[in-house]
């Protein structure tokens, strides 16, 4: 401060210029007019009785030209296709075969009542917003965090047995590589693709889940490369890229990437993969096999993936596809063509499965039979088709 | 985490990545970019362990400050005059934010770096973050505002009216065509990096002195996130730099999606700091002052100009062009009187300007007066329904004006507007660099050169067309824009919401049928066509018809 300013206060002080707060009485309920009690969204049937806070947040901001959005899509791929085609899929829900409606000189700019087809009238039953994002993945970093810490002040890494510690290294280190192309190059990819922005963000959140889930056992393993003496922080990759094991599961997971079609790459990720490798390698083997071996930090780890699988993804792909199942106008087609899924990705997810058995022999203390293991899995995988409204098929037996 | 177990867990996050050995990846969208010689770049560090609970910290704040502004009856203190732009600016705003998640994965395959594809997920969870708070926070001012209309039908009037097309641009622009120029160089070297200062900087200081501090609260919260998105966007622009045969497609780029984001954004912000607002003192900053400080100076100047030492050629021409719209040409004064012209077709209301908004205007922008003064009051004597029609239906010396094909804002500089034959029809354009947007840069060649992914203009782009010779009634009850008694207008020249001095769809019944002009136009015959170019480029400023002579 100079000598020459003034002292707060005093009479010279120039005025500071802000807004000056004024009395508007604008809040709700000061006046009666038309219009003045409606506090709700009416552009969509909420799927209960009451709109939820999250249906708020979600539906309708992706538009559609079936109903509401009059003047169509402005920008389009060189083909001339804009927005987000219904053909992206082969599945079809009631009403996408109507055409959009036609514009021209005084065509007015009516479209099908709303929902105009039945893709649209699906809710992600984890009601996933901003707000359930950030809480329940922070709570999950947090409860994480927490537990190696723990493990690290109680020294609970010198209770692994050697060959305990290079099973973690190598073979749950290899499955962070799985996490991580599947949610970058299916899920995330997928967010583009589906109808409505009530798919589209369920399905940003799965790939949340895997890209979090891959850096979480990817970090983990930088900080039990710190805290273990010899314990090889790169064995992963090594294992990932030429363990005649895991080249099932790679060759597999690669080729979820390579599906062109959305609803396809959705459904025999959560479906097929994750109940048949997914669960096989992370509840029947790894979360069996720790203990024995003294790793009761580990399947904390991998408990976090299996609920957010078990208790969130899942539940949503439950949700998207089992209406369609049933869906009113096309359940014989969209059945059919599950079917033919099935038929393609159950052998392909065996196959994996089953190019991981060398797995089951390498910890010192032994976790259940690889077959007992399978069988728990392939039942688990009946109980999601059934759920589904689909039929188990003959190429399960195999 | 410390900054250095940041990095070391960073690093450790690039071991993620995997060269596939038995299948690639699908491969949706494509570009004539290519990336054969670039030098990968590192994009901001961000790990999901930090990522989350730092936003998760945020969204405390953010909800915290709504709590309290609800406890505080923050609505007894907020300016209709603003809250009702806000039912446009929040009918648009989601969508862009929502595609720009969307956007991300256009990028995978397309730029052969995967340590950017990682920043690109998270920008994509943060996008989803930004479209949802923007929605909660439109759900909140429906529930507390005085006026729910508008806001209680927001996504239906966002998808049918003509001002959330021209929005809409800001949002499809960045999911389709070349994956580059789409996700790239129109969302994230432009959009993100040139406007999302007017957007989420300036504007909430606009909505803080308007008696709302909620506005600045999510959306100060919304672009602390936009530094990692403006890296992910730099680092995909160093790459495509470091290929000689990218530069005339990033040329083409910049100049297109500088200009689209120029028309768009400063039409519809601009519009809402300068007349959306009730603070008129004399040294707050004019929406042209926020321009040049965040868009000339730190935009132009200090993040495209030093771009030209890698060779790339800036459009210059075109950022001085927007300046001189914007001072010299009045752009935005053009825009906000053809949003009051046209206010029957919006769902929102606009209150006229007083005494002292016109001091501050004549003040800001010497002339103002002598351009836009008579015409404001005659809007302010137009405004409560007495035996007279809508303003857009009165003489008051304004020429409705036609739509520009590529940005649809309306041909308002009209000196400028370029008509050409594109396509097999007769179509007007706000400016030359429109015309070109669509006639060159949005086609499969460009200057000798194939460009296969190029993308489209499609779609119904003038929406008079779809209302050619309707009564204006039909027309708002087509749109929906009607309130609970069946009659009384959501969108009104006032803010007077006393029924009495609503208009209602009996007034719009006497009104004469509402012709396209794009219809009409290509009715003409060439000579007719002829005049009514050489008319209409000698109409203005402030839409006045050419003079007789
Ligand atoms: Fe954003
Ligand atoms: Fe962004
Ligand atoms: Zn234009």
């Amino acid at each position: 401060m100079t000598a020459t300013q003034e002292r707060p206060g005093s009479q010279e002080q120039p005025q500071r210029s802000v807004p000056k707060p004024v009395f508007t009485d604008a809040e709700a309920g000061a006046r009666e007019f038309p219009d003045s009690t409606l506090r709700r969204f009416n552009y969509y049937v909420p799927r209960k009785r009451k709109q939820s806070h999250y249906e708020d947040v979600t539906v309708e901001v992706q538009p559609d030209p079936r109903h509401y959005l009059s003047q169509g899509w402005l920008y389009g791929f060189a083909d001339g296709t804009g927005g987000y085609p219904l053909d992206w899929t082969v599945l079809k829900a009631w009403g996408s075969d109507r055409p959009v409606p036609e514009r021209f000189p005084g065509s007015g700019g009516q479209g099908y009542e709303w929902p105009a087809h039945g893709w649209h009238e699906f809710r992600d039953p984890n009601e996933e917003w901003e707000q359930s994002i950030y809480r329940n993945n922070s709570n999950v970093v947090r409860q994480l965090s927490q537990n190696i810490d723990a493990a690290r002040q109680s020294k609970a890494f010198e209770q692994w047995n050697p060959n305990w510690v290079q099973f973690v290294a190598q073979h749950v280190g290899a499955w962070m590589h799985v996490d991580h192309g599947l949610g970058l190059y299916l899920f995330a990819n997928a967010n583009r693709r589906a109808p409505t922005n009530m798919h589209n963000t369920a399905i940003s959140v799965n790939s949340m889940h895997r890209i979090r889930s891959a850096q979480d056992l990817a970090l983990y393993n930088l900080t039990l490369s710190e805290e273990i003496p010899g314990f090889d922080g790169t064995a992963h990759n090594e294992t990932w890229s030429a363990d005649p094991a895991w080249q099932g599961v790679r060759e597999t997971a690669e080729q979820l990437t390579a599906i062109w079609d959305w609803a396809e790459a959705v459904f025999a990720a959560n479906v097929v993969f994750e109940p048949l490798v997914g669960e096989l390698f992370r509840s029947n083997l790894v979360q069996q096999a720790a203990p024995g071996n003294g790793d009761f930090v580990t399947p904390t780890l991998i408990g976090a993936e299996e609920y957010d699988y078990a208790e969130r993804d899942l539940r949503y792909t439950k949700a998207l596809f089992e209406p369609l199942v049933r869906d009113k106008e096309f359940a014989t087609h969209n059945t059919e063509i599950m079917d033919s899924w099935l038929a393609t990705w159950v052998p392909r997810c065996l196959a994996a499965a089953r190019t991981l058995q060398p797995l089951w022999s390498q910890p010192d203390a032994k976790p259940p039979r690889f077959e007992d293991g399978l069988d728990r899995a392939k039942s688990r995988f009946r109980g999601i088709l059934a759920d589904l409204g689909l039929r188990t098929p003959k190429e399960l037996n195999q | 985490m410390t900054r250095q177990s940041v990095a070391k867990a960073h690093q450790k996050i690039q071991e993620l990545a995997w060269e596939p050995a038995y299948h690639e990846p699908v491969s949706h969208y494509g570009t004539d970019y290519t990336f054969r010689k670039a030098k990968k770049k590192d994009p901001l560090k961000q790990v999901l362990r930090s990522y989350f609970p730092m936003e998760e910290e945020k969204d405390h704040r953010v909800y915290g400050a709504q709590d309290g502004a609800i406890r505080g009856n923050m609505f007894r203190q907020v300016q209709q005059r603003w809250m009702e732009w806000q039912k446009l600016f929040l009918s648009i705003i989601p969508l862009p934010e929502i595609s720009a998640a969307r956007a991300m994965p256009l990028l995978f395959r397309t730029v052969p770096n995967p340590e950017l594809h990682n920043g690109q997920a998270i920008q994509m969870i943060d996008e989803v973050r930004h479209s949802t708070i923007q929605q909660n926070l439109k759900r909140l001012y429906m529930n507390n505002y005085i006026d729910p209309a508008g806001f209680n039908s927001s996504l239906r009037n966002f998808q049918n009216d003509y001002a959330g097309t021209i929005g809409r641009q800001f949002a499809e622009g960045f999911i389709t065509g070349d994956a580059i120029t789409a996700a790239s160089i129109y969302l994230t070297i432009v959009a993100e990096t040139a406007f999302t200062n007017t957007l989420f900087v300036a504007m909430p200081g606009e909505a803080a002195a308007n008696g709302d501090y909620l506005l600045p609260t999510v959306f100060h919260s919304v672009q602390s996130d936009e530094s990692r998105h403006i890296s992910n966007g730099y680092a995909t622009l160093l790459m495509a730099l470091s290929d000689e045969t990218n530069h005339q497609l990033l040329e083409r780029d910049l100049r297109y999606a500088w200009w689209n984001n120029h028309c768009v954004v400063d039409a519809a912000i601009g519009t809402f700091i300068e007349y959306g607002t009730k603070d008129r003192r004399k040294d707050r900053e004019s929406y042209a002052e926020m321009w040049r400080r965040w868009i000339y100076d730190d935009y132009y100047r200090s993040y495209l100009v030093p771009l030209e030492k890698y060779g790339l050629v800036i459009p210059h021409d075109l950022v001085e062009e927007a300046w001189n719209r914007i001072w010299n040409k009045g752009y935005v004064h053009e825009v906000a009187q053809f949003f009051a012209t046209g206010w029957i077709a919006n769902y929102w209301r606009i209150d006229p300007m007083t005494d002292e908004d016109f001091e501050w205007f004549e003040y800001k922008y010497p002339g103002w007066y002598d351009k836009y003064g008579a015409w404001w009051e005659n809007y302010n004597r137009l405004s409560v329904p007495n035996g007279h029609k809508p303003i857009a239906f009165e003489d008051v010396d304004y020429a409705y004006p036609h739509r520009c094909w590529t940005c649809m804002v309306p041909c308002l500089i009209r000196q400028d507007m370029v008509l050409d034959e594109v396509d097999g029809q007769w179509r007007t354009y706000c400016s030359e660099t429109c015309r070109w947007t669509d006639a060159v840069a949005f086609r499969p060649t460009y200057q000798g050169r194939q460009t296969p992914n190029m993308g489209k203009l499609i779609g119904s782009r003038e929406w008079e067309t779809l209302y050619h010779n309707w009564n204006f009634a039909d027309i708002v009850k087509d749109m929906g824009y009607v309130r609970d008694d069946g009659k009384t207008l959501v969108a009104q020249p006032h803010l007077d919401l006393d029924p009495k001095k609503m208009w209602t769809l009996d007034h719009l019944r006497k009104c004469p049928p509402f012709p396209s002009p794009n219809v009409t136009l290509n009715e003409m015959t060439d000579e007719q066509r002829q005049a009514f170019h050489a008319d209409y480029v000698r109409q203005g400023p402030a839409g006045r018809p050419a003079p007789q002579d």
